[in-house]
């Protein structure tokens, strides 16, 4: 069920692949409009955000319907530090993905003990909680309330030729080539194997010698500060951040990204990705409401006729085409 | 005191929606072990219908009638045509085909009825009300306890009752005595969403009907479930009139009416963490 398979030897064309198309994103920006060039970047902190999910949910087996709410942490985390502290944007996004690490772990040690179907409810109603926690008055001194926090701008180091937006841009792609770089290391070893060893038979795991209790809130840690790194970035995009951003639809966005880009794999994330940032768009042409009925419409069509996403899609025609 | 009986009486009132909601939720899961995450959506759209049919001059009662006529209708279409497919699935999936439907529905509401918040008018005259509790409050609950009773007596003293519980608690027994599984299934889909349209119908004159309107219902009716046991109904009931009183309690004198729906969580991640079986369910013991 896994696209990348344990074991599977990298071949210098697999690397050759990646550097190609990282050489090609980092062309990005100096050809598109600037208006474009935030949507591509958006691009990037989405699959940041997706790839969180697709280790917990893909990979772990644990359904997480509220990831929104973590995106919102680490947005807020970074907007906080930048308005409140002199700490620079760059240091930020890790203290965020730390913040994000442990609130994952500690929302997880209680969600160890959920069944699939129950987590889903319990992060459903995270999910759902996450915009009014935010308006909360208590917290009001630090998020800004209702009315929301700006986020300051900033510009690129070194002196560099660029402009604010191609740097950011070329940030988020790195943070985002780095993102994965560990993902799939940490995927690729014995913690990968345990993890997914957990999701295909929890009993079997547990007498095999794998501290599943751990592991499951681990992953719920590491997936937490994934999807917190992207909220540190998508913060730093919007320039701004308000309760109504990370209201329950932003939690679902991400789960609908992760499925039809393909949850059991790392580059489900990048179509994924693609499809909630343009997919929307598009629809939008049509109706406010088409949107959701094309997304509700895919992912029926998608549960029934390939469950493994785009990228399974991409695996599979690539094989086929392979062999002959 | 007298706001506190208030609080506690509007409460119970309150209640009896999330215990409507949260029997149409058990009524699914004790035949499929599914969460129809998409309840709250079909329970809104009929009482879009029962709105339009009113707006057209129709009679109150004959609207909510055709309204319930409508979920019925829609929980059986649902069943057959999209859910029956992915019985045998994972979970994963079927948490995504039960969005997916929400997101239709959802937006198929917004697209045929605007997303403009509108009045829903409530049947009950104002002589019901009294000093606690207003006159749709009265008759909301009113109306919640004859729908238990209906369904109970459904359940307890007619064949197609007994059917559905004989097929809910073992499947294979109940093919091999002649009873239609898969039928008894849809129907139940169908009833749940019949039950679901009386408590949004009910809900509409205090929430307002847009297409929204239920996520809050859905959510208390999923700590009403949890909290009565997700495989007991009448545990569901009445974790739905304790969850309604909680709710208000709790708003009043506790976190505030902004939080509110923060108590729906804790009280869905303390069961869950607590009591898994709930108050009033049985634990589930599975042979490996």
């Amino acid at each position: 069920m896994t696209a990348a398979s344990f074991g599977q030897p990298i071949t210098p064309a697999h690397v050759a692949g990646v550097i190609v198309l990282l050489l090609v994103a980092a062309c990005i920006p100096f050809v598109v409009s600037s208006f474009h060039l935030l949507q591509f970047t958006m691009v990037v902190v989405y699959a940041i955000a997706l790839l969180g999910l697709n280790i917990l949910t893909g990979y772990n087996g644990q359904i997480s319907l509220g990831h929104g709410a973590f995106y919102a942490i680490g947005a807020y985390t970074t907007a906080i530090l930048l308005d409140r502290t002199g700490i620079p944007y760059w240091a930020a996004i890790p203290i965020a993905g730390l913040i994000c690490f442990v609130s994952g772990f500690l929302f997880g040690l209680p969600a160890l003990r959920l069944e699939g179907l129950y987590l889903a409810l319990s992060t459903f109603a995270l999910a759902i909680a996450t915009p009014q926690l935010l308006k909360f008055r208590g917290f009001e001194p630090w998020t800004g309330g209702v009315q929301g926090t700006f986020v300051s701008t900033f510009a690129a180091p070194f002196g560099l030729p660029l402009k604010w937006d191609q740097w950011l841009y070329l940030f988020a792609l790195a943070i985002a080539a780095l993102m994965f770089l560990l993902a799939w290391n940490l995927l690729r070893g014995a913690t990968g194997v345990a993890i997914v060893a957990i999701r295909d038979n929890p009993i079997a795991a547990t007498s095999m010698g794998i501290n599943t209790a751990l592991y499951k809130s681990l992953t719920f840690g590491v997936s937490a500060m994934y999807t917190g790194i992207a909220g540190a970035l998508g913060a730093l995009v919007a320039q701004f951040v308000s309760p109504d951003s990370f209201s329950i639809f932003l939690s679902l966005s991400l789960l609908v990204g992760s499925v039809i880009g393909g949850v059991t794999s790392l580059s489900g994330a990048i179509f994924g990705a693609f499809f909630i940032q343009f997919v929307p768009n598009l629809a939008d042409q049509v109706s406010k409401a088409a949107t959701w009925a094309v997304y509700g419409a895919v992912l029926i069509a998608f549960m029934y006729a390939m469950p493994a996403g785009i990228a399974g899609l991409v695996s599979a025609t690539a094989k086929r085409l392979l062999r002959r | 005191m007298e706001t506190f009986i208030h609080q506690f009486l509007s409460g119970l009132a309150n209640g009896g929606i999330y215990a409507a909601i949260g029997l149409a939720l058990v009524m699914i899961f004790q035949a499929t072990h599914h969460i129809n995450f998409a309840q709250g959506e079909q329970a809104m759209l009929s009482a879009y219908v029962a709105l339009v049919l009113i707006q057209a001059g129709a009679p109150y009662w004959l609207a909510f009638i055709v309204a319930l006529g409508f979920g019925f209708v829609l929980g059986v279409a649902l069943e057959r045509l999209i859910v029956r497919h992915f019985n045998d699935a994972p979970v994963l999936s079927i948490v995504v085909v039960f969005l997916g439907l929400l997101f239709i529905i959802n937006s198929l509401a917004g697209w045929i009825f605007s997303y403009n918040v509108q009045s829903f008018p409530s049947p009950f005259p104002a002589g019901l009300g009294g000093k606690f509790m207003s006159a749709h409050e009265v008759g909301m609950v009113g109306v919640t306890l004859i729908t238990l009773a209906l369904v109970f007596a459904f359940f307890r003293f007619t064949p197609l009752g007994l059917a559905m519980r004989a097929a809910a608690q073992n499947p294979e027994g109940s093919r091999l005595v002649g009873i239609r599984v898969g039928w008894i299934l849809t129907l139940g889909w169908g009833l749940a969403g019949a039950v679901g349209a009386i408590a949004a119908i009910m809900a509409a004159p205090v929430v307002y009907i847009e297409p929204n309107m239920m996520a809050g219902v859905l959510l208390y009716g999923f700590a009403a479930a949890l909290l009565g046991g997700i495989n007991n109904p009448w545990g569901a009931v009445a974790g739905g009139f304790i969850v309604g009183v909680l709710e208000n309690l709790a708003g009043a004198y506790v976190v505030g009416t902004e939080l509110k729906l923060s108590v729906a969580l804790i009280i869905i991640i303390a069961v869950l963490v607590m009591r898994p079986a709930g108050l009033f369910g049985r634990a589930i013991v599975t042979r490996v």
